[in-house]
């Protein structure tokens, strides 16, 4: 009788834990499958590579996507090296103290606050005060700040993951701190902080509120400065999918597509990457 | 008790506390020129913390304090001028876990060279094999000095870290219970290995091993709880130790 029973709550447990596992992946593989049977008629040469005509209507979606190419680098540029320098800073420098840990306790509220904020923040900092404009350089600059939090502790982790040997190792040997962390702690954190950055560009990529309130533009002219004016694509699609009357619906499921698409290969180009790394450890024995 | 030797390093009633607790309790101790000095006592004795004084390695612990002074030749190292990794240079160490680092054999040699600076290739080339000849390390890597220093095995690896330490020049090798993860067969050629080197190296050896002191070395310290008992040669110390805690200890009464 008890064994029954026992056997019957682990028959329960196992079918919730399924039906829990199915209700997580079930819905994305649905989505990316609707996206890409309704848009796929869409992409083509033309549509990536022309300039919007005809209010969007018709053409191609060029200026935003070269739009959210440069946002892309920007965030490269700004949030890798901040990112990264302050987990070394963090990590491997400051000391254990109430203060030091307020701040790594900020930062991870940090990952938490609404893009909308920081939407605001670029507003009023970079774009109003700072007197960038609506430009692709105060956009990159807040995009950057979005996504500093997950560059921080990705790094972090990264660091913390090398063991301490090697560092006692290098120090005993004359090294100095800046010697052992760029070349013994650094090149076996790589693999970490890389994966971390591209899914915090990855993350970047798909924003539209900060991008919205910086003032990105629904204009067919390309960036030519950082200081330009931008669109970038999820803000084509917010566009596309709300101010303009008689907006053909394959169109709107060809942009969706497209940002679904740099999405996931942002996501795939950081697993294939981590895999890589891993490889190339095992192949060293690691 | 007079003991004649050349003194290469000295500690003078020096004290280390972690935060509030008293590690080491006012050790004074010569240390000999070109012999092998063992540090031996029971587990949490503060053995390794002693020897970590000797190239400041405590000083990545945080809280870590230390009182009194200590002195290579006639420098003291507890001084706010010193340059500790001048001193580093000077006084290498290995560790318990051999720690080769994840780079090729000769890479983890000339790494030590390469951040003092030389990055001249034929004298890199010199040193690596030069070292690895001192650390009876060559015949077995020469052919393969480009693969990755994990494919060798546990003893290979920690004759790599001797011979990673030998590549900086030092003038004192610590050696932090070197053989406490290998087999009996390579804590042999490690021990052999120490009698070659001390010829040109004063070598501090820490082990929880009593016949590995009494085999390899020259003088031999014996502490616990924090303090030193009892220091002299070797085999005084094993055949009529003064004290009778160091006697108990080494007739195996307990420990």
């Amino acid at each position: 009788m008890k064994r029954r029973t026992r056997n019957a709550t682990q028959s329960l447990a196992f079918f919730l834990l399924t039906i829990c596992c199915l209700l997580i992946v079930v819905p994305v593989i649905a989505i990316i499958v609707y996206v890409a049977t309704q848009g796929g008629g869409t992409i083509s040469w033309q549509f990536l590579s022309e300039f919007p005509k005809n209010q969007a209507r018709e053409g191609g979606i060029f200026p935003a996507l070269l739009g959210s190419f440069y946002l892309m680098i920007g965030v490269v540029l700004f949030a890798l090296p901040v990112g990264l320098l302050a987990a070394i800073y963090l990590h491997e420098y400051a000391k254990q103290n109430p203060f030091t840990r307020l701040i790594n306790l900020s930062i991870i509220n940090l990952a938490g606050v609404p893009s909308i904020v920081f939407g605001l923040f670029g507003l009023s900092f970079f774009v109003l005060l700072l007197k960038m404009g609506s430009s692709l350089l105060a956009a990159s600059l807040t995009l950057s700040c979005l996504v500093l939090p997950v560059v921080v502790t990705a790094s972090r982790e990264a660091l913390a993951a090398v063991p301490n040997s090697y560092r006692e190792g290098s120090l005993a040997l004359g090294a100095t701190k800046w010697q052992t962390i760029r070349k013994v702690v650094l090149p076996q954190a790589w693999p970490g902080i890389l994966t971390g950055l591209v899914l915090a560009v990855s993350r970047a990529a798909g924003e539209t509120a900060p991008i919205l309130v910086i003032g990105a533009a629904f204009s067919p002219i390309l960036p030519n400065s950082p200081l330009s004016q931008f669109n970038a694509i999820p803000y084509h699609l917010y566009v596309v999918a709300t101010q303009i009357p008689k907006m053909p619906k394959q169109i709107q499921w060809g942009i969706i597509l497209v940002l679904l698409a740099m999405v996931v290969l942002f996501n795939l180009t950081a697993i294939i990457l981590r895999i890589q790394l891993r490889a190339r450890k095992r192949r060293w024995g690691l | 008790m007079m003991l004649d030797f050349s003194v290469k390093m000295k500690t003078e009633s020096v004290s280390l506390f972690y935060d509030k607790t008293e590690a080491l309790k006012k050790i004074s101790l010569a240390i000999p020129a070109h012999q092998i000095t063992a540090i031996i006592g029971p587990s949490g004795c503060g053995k390794s913390s002693f020897l970590r004084l000797f190239n400041r390695m405590n000083d990545l612990i945080w809280k870590a304090r230390v009182t009194g002074q200590v002195y290579l030749d006639t420098v003291p190292l507890y001084n706010p001028k010193i340059d500790v990794v001048e001193l580093r240079k000077r006084v290498g160490m290995v560790f318990q876990k051999p720690n080769p680092f994840p780079m090729s054999i000769f890479e983890n040699i000339a790494f030590g060279p390469r951040v003092h600076g030389l990055h001249d290739r034929a004298k890199l080339d010199e040193i690596v094999e030069r070292c690895c000849l001192q650390a009876a390390l060559w015949d077995e890597v020469k052919d393969k000095l480009r693969d990755s220093a994990f494919a060798l095995s546990g003893g290979q690896q920690q004759r790599l870290c001797i011979a990673r330490v030998l590549a900086v020049d030092p003038e004192v090798i610590l050696l932090d219970e070197p053989c406490s993860a290998l087999d009996p067969a390579s804590t042999m050629r490690i021990e052999e290995l120490m009698q070659q080197l001390k010829s040109q190296y004063t070598i501090i050896i820490v082990t929880h091993n009593m016949q590995q002191a009494g085999r390899a070395s020259d003088y031999t310290a014996f502490m616990l709880m924090g303090d030193l008992i009892e220091f002299s040669s070797t085999k005084e110390l094993f055949t009529s130790p003064q004290d009778k805690r160091t006697e108990d200890y080494i007739t195996g009464r307990w420990g």
